[in-house]
Order: C-alpha cells, then structure tokens, then sequence
C-alpha cells in the first residue's frame, strides 16, 4: 500500500519559500585583473566572465572546471580577498541581502568560511591545535578542538604540533575541524581532495557531508568531477570564466549524461565513462570573447555560435544551460 | 652524535678563529710598524725636553723598541701566548686592566645603542611592510637608504650640535663629568653621558634591521598562510599579533647579531667624536702614538669580541631551525 502524502496549500507555500531563499546567490559575476604589461599599456584578464551559483543552506553545490581556469579566484572574490589590481562586478546575495564589500569583510570567518586550496595555509611557527581554537568562544577550548581533532580522526596530540609535522592529509582534515569549530553558515572548500588517496578521499567527502547535514551550506570547487558526483547535490561547470551548466546530480545520473558540450566532454573523460580524453584548453583570460566561449572546441558549434552569446538560462527545476541547442 | 657535532662545530670555529686571529695580529704589527711615531716621545710626551739621552736609551731598552721588527713581533706573541699583553706606553698602566675598564664604558655604550637599534628598526621595519607603497613606507625607505650612506661621524657632530651644543640638553663629551671624583659619579651623569653617543650608533644601526625586516613583512604578508588569516577575518592589528610578528621576529633578531661587528667598527668613531672614554678612544691613542702593546691588546680584544658575538647569532639561529625542524613551537 502507497502511502500519499498530500500536503496543505500552506505547507507547500512554505516549502516554496524555503527554495526561493537561498544561502548565497552569485548573478553574472566578473572579475577582471588589470596588469601592466609590456610597455606602459593595460592588460586586462578576464579570469571570470559571467559566474552564476545558487545554493540553500544543507545543500552542497560542487563548482567544477579545469586547473587554471579561475576557481580560487572565485572564492577570492566571494569572500572580499580578491587582489588589489581586481575589479569585481555583478551581485552577490546573501541570505538575501546584498554582499558588499563591507559585508564582506565581516562575515568572513564568522558566516563564511574558506577551506583553502593549498596546505601551506596554516602558520607554519603557531601549533595546530592554537589554530583552529580561535573559532571557538566558549572556555575550554584546548579540550573541544582535541575533542573535535578525534571526530575528524585526528590524534588529540596533533594539538601540540606544528604544521611542518603534519601530512597533507592531516592538514585538510585541520581545515575540517576548524570549519566544525566554527559557527558559519556557508563553507567554501577550494580543493579539499586534493593529493588524498582515495579512502582518505572518501572520508572527507563524507565530513563534507555531515557539515551539510548540519544544516551549512557548501560549496565544493574542485577540478575532479568524479569527486563532485559523489556528493553534490548539483553541479556548476565552470569554463572560461562562465558557469555553461547547472545540473542536478540525481539527473545527471539517471541520464546518463549532462546538457552542455563542454560537461559532456568532461563527463567522458571519467573512467567509468568511457575515459575520452578532452581535446579543448581554457581560451585565454586576456582575450575577448564573441559568441559561445566553447565555439572553437565544440563538436555541436554552428555559425550562430561564433557570433551570438548563448546566455545561461534555466531547462527546468533550477537547472540551467547556457547553449542555444541543449 | 649529537655530541660529536657539537665538538665538530667548536672544532671548526675555534680553528677558524685562531686563523683569523694570527691575521689580524700580523697585519697590525705591520701597520703600527710603519708609524713614523717614535713610541719614546709619545712616552715620555713633554718630559721629552727634560730627559737625558742616556734615559732614553735604557727606556728604549726596556721595551725593546730598537729591536729588529720581526724580533720585536715575536717577543710580543711569546708573552702573548704567556696570558701576557704586556705594558701600554701611553697609560703607563698593564695593557689588560686598561682593556677591562674601557671595555666596561663601550660595552654599555654598544649594548644600549644595540638594543634601541634592534627595538627601532624592527618596528620601523613592521610599520613600512605592513604599510608598503604608502606615504609612511617610502619615508622611512628614504630615511635607511640616506642612512646607510651617512658617515657615522657626520651624525655624531650632528647630534652634537643640535642637543648638546643649541639645546643643552647633553654634555659635550666624555664618559663622566669633568672635576667630580668618579665615586660621587651618579647613574644620572652616566646616562647623560651615554645617551648621544648611543642614539648616534643606534640612528645609524636601525637602517640594516628595517630594510631586512621590511622584506620580511612583505614576504611574510605575501604568503598563503596570510591570505588564509585574511579569509579567516583577521585585518591590521590583529593579523600582525598573531601571524606576521612571530614569522619576522626571529629573522630580525639573527640578522641584528651579526650586525654587531659593524657596530663595533662606528663606536671608535662615535667615541672619538664624544671624546667618550671605551676601546674606541683608547685604539686611536694607541695608534697615534705607536703604543704597540695597547694597539694589539685591543685587536686581540676586539677580534675576539666580534667573534663571541657572530657564534652567539650563529648558534641561536641553529637553534631556532633546529626547533622548527622538530616540529616545536617557538
Ligand atoms: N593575483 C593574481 N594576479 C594575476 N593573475 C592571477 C592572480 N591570481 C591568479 N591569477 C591567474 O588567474 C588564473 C586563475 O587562477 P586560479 O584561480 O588559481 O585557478 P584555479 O583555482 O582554477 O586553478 C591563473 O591563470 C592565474 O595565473
Ligand atoms: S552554444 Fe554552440 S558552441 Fe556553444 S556549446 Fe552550444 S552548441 Fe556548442
Ligand atoms: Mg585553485
């Protein structure tokens, strides 16, 4: 026997609500670095050209795209640490309320929480556990970082050591712990695989996952889709500074496949796909782009696509493509 | 093995010194050599007129200054070797004990030029590396580049003239009071005494300690440990505290030991300036007046005081990497 839930008009108005109100919401984001080159003449990067994202809280939204293309810079710019000679443009929401720099400035550490990149990001003369304690405010907090060390399989005593000690494993299971410490909202975690075996990969997936379970919100950029398919509720592809798919994960499993060529071409790439490699490069960030940014590389590319810019818009459900033919 | 490192260390230093040593002591009996000075006169100063040729011989005699050059050299390292510095010409006095007391006045000269040197130009450094492109960055890099192409006397008589001469608010020179007996010499008279000779040194000793520092902040500032502070919300102050000081601090603390032999070098000529009383003072008499035994007392002096304070900077710094590679905090 079936059992039919049927919800009460009111219920269903909240639960609309509740998906309307997202965590962060990234529209038409740029970012655009002005170096001096040769000479005396301005060269202008446009490392990130046209970004959207939108996530709740609880959800984790994996931002995948290749090396280089400009993924830390992203977080960078969410966050309000982008570099000097950077100009950001578009808007960014959160929890509904502009994000400006301002905002910025103190809400991260306190709402928002980076996870770097690179493991040399922890102070190389101050003790770990010294490190992650000042996410706590409460008294007693050599005992609840150890406590915290054990819940992300850390030895208590790790508290005492300096970085140089530590392995890069250990390092990124540090960063868990501090974003356990911490009362933030939104995680962004920059690469948190990187270099892990895969058991050691796993299990900081599965950390991930409980912080989202613990009603955060993450964002996962991350070069490895494979990684992103594990645990994403949904996918941004990322490619040439533009977010070219939006795709549900449970979707893209159940087809089989993503809308976006250049998804497409990453998908295949995967083992267990059949291990196509990708012959497209990033187009350079100093050059300006006419019509679709993936045209030189895309087997599906017609004369409207050298010369029109395909705009991202949404196929159904909050999943989003930008290609006039998928 | 731990010990025979440390034996392999003082093995090699020691050797290293003793080559040093037996350099600087030949080339300085080869320069006080070729004075024109004759060491009689300069002992005798105005009893010259009232001293009988034949005294003067057996004076000559005493100090064996008639002596072939080279007889003369080793007869000094004999005596040397004896725990011997023999008898200053111009004090009168044992070579040793004249050492010990002029070492007292310019060792407290250095050391406090030292330290306000080090506390000056570290946080000079911080301020222009923390701060780097902006108005107060730039005036202090101008302020060590003029600095470090300033001659150290140049800044005495400087100093001298504003604060002792227009202000009055130091004495001339000299290490005490002139006609007070050095027992009724207060604490007060001293610092007076000291004060201009050691902001002189220290004016020009923190230019070295703020440009190495400066770089340091902006390497430090530059790093990813940084960037992530900043993510974490740390700004100004704060991330100073708790990241960049720790992370400069001991850089600038080794550099400045081993800028202690430069500081030896401008306190002979501070002290000249301030007719201040230390080594620096009592080298200068030497040399005028070809005081042999006073002049290689004091270089032995010297060369071994430098020496004591670059092996002080060596083995702290080892010490501090060698923590860091155990993985303690410091
Ligand atoms: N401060 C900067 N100034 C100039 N170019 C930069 C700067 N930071 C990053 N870039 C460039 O921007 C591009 C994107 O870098 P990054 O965000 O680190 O990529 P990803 O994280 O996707 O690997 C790279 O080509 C990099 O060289
Ligand atoms: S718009 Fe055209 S070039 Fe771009 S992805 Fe779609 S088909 Fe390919
Ligand atoms: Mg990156």
């Amino acid at each position: 026997m079936n059992i039919v839930y049927k919800f009460r008009d009111e219920t269903n108005e909240e639960i609309e609500k509740i998906k309307s109100n997202f965590l962060l919401e990234v529209n038409h984001l740029s970012l655009t670095i002005e170096r001096v080159g040769k000479g005396s003449d301005v060269e202008h990067l446009h490392v990130i050209r046209d970004f959207h994202l939108n996530i709740h809280q609880g959800e984790v939204v994996a931002i995948v795209g290749a090396s280089g293309s400009g993924k830390s810079l992203l977080a960078d710019a969410i966050l309000g640490i982008h570099p000097k000679n950077s100009l950001i443009e578009g808007n960014i929401k959160y929890e509904n309320q502009p994000l400006t720099e301002k905002r910025k400035k103190r809400l991260r550490g306190n709402d928002i929480l980076l996870i770097p990149q690179m493991t040399n990001a922890l102070d190389p003369l101050m003790k770990a556990g010294k490190q992650v304690e000042s996410f706590i405010k409460q008294k007693n907090k050599q005992k609840i970082v150890k406590d915290i060390f054990q819940k992300v399989g850390l030895d208590p005593a790790v508290y005492h050591q300096i970085p140089s000690t530590l392995s890069g494993g250990m390092i990124r299971r540090i960063f868990i712990a501090m974003a356990l410490a911490s009362k933030v909202k939104l995680i962004i975690a920059d690469e948190p695989t990187n270099g892990l075996d895969a058991e050691a990969l796993d299990e900081l997936l599965f950390q991930l996952k409980m912080l989202a379970n613990d009603n955060r919100g993450i964002v996962m950029i991350t070069h490895d889709l494979e990684a992103a398919m594990k645990i994403a509720d949904k996918i941004a592809v990322f490619y040439a500074g533009e977010t070219v798919e939006i795709a549900d994960r449970k979707n893209v499993r159940k087809a089989g496949k993503f809308r976006h060529p250049y998804s497409r071409a990453l998908w295949n790439a995967l083992p267990q796909n059949g291990f196509v490699p990708i012959e497209c490069s990033q187009p350079s960030p100093a050059e300006e782009i006419i019509g679709c940014s993936f045209a030189s590389y895309c087997p599906e590319a017609t004369k409207r696509c050298g010369t029109e810019k395909p705009e991202l818009r949404e196929v159904e459900n909050g999943e989003m493509v930008r290609c006039f033919y998928a | 093995m731990l010990a025979f490192h440390i034996g392999k260390f003082i093995l090699k230093r020691t050797l290293k010194f003793v080559t040093l040593l037996f350099a600087v002591v030949v080339l300085t009996f080869m320069l006080v050599s070729l004075s024109p000075v004759d060491p009689i006169q300069s002992y005798l100063g105005a009893e010259m007129m009232v001293v009988s040729e034949e005294q003067k011989e057996e004076i000559a005699e005493y100090y064996g200054v008639n002596q072939p050059k080279l007889q003369q050299f080793f007869k000094w390292l004999k005596m040397f070797l004896q725990g011997d510095l023999g008898t200053s010409l111009v004090y009168r006095q044992d070579v040793l004990s004249i050492i010990q007391e002029k070492f007292v006045a310019s060792f407290a000269l250095m050391a406090l030029s030292w330290s306000m040197a080090g506390i000056l130009g570290y946080a000079l450094g911080v301020i222009a590396g923390m701060n780097k492109g902006t108005f107060a960055d730039r005036a202090i890099k101008l302020y060590c580049f003029v600095l470090a192409s300033t001659p150290t006397f140049w800044i005495a008589i400087l100093l001298l003239i504003v604060f002792s001469l227009w202000l009055g608010l130091f004495p001339i020179g000299l290490g005490t009071p002139i006609g007070v007996v050095s027992e009724q010499v207060t604490w007060l008279d001293r610092l007076k005494h000291i004060l201009l000779p050691a902001a002189t040194l220290s004016v020009i000793g923190v230019s070295n300690i703020t440009l190495h520092t400066r770089q340091k902040v902006i390497d430090v500032l530059d790093s990813e440990f940084i960037r992530f502070a900043r993510a974490k919300g740390e700004e100004g102050f704060t991330l100073f505290k708790r990241h960049v000081f720790r992370n400069t601090l001991f850089p600038a603390i080794s550099v400045h030991f081993a800028s202690f032999g430069e500081l030896f070098g401008g306190a002979i000529l501070a002290e000249q300036v301030f007719s201040y009383p230390g080594l620096g003072l009592a080298i200068v008499q030497a040399g005028l007046n070809s005081d042999v035994p006073l002049m290689m007392g004091i270089v032995v002096f010297s060369t071994f005081f430098v020496f004591i304070g670059n092996l002080l900077a060596d083995v702290l710094y080892t010490m501090i990497d060698l923590r860091m590679k155990n993985g303690e905090a410091i």
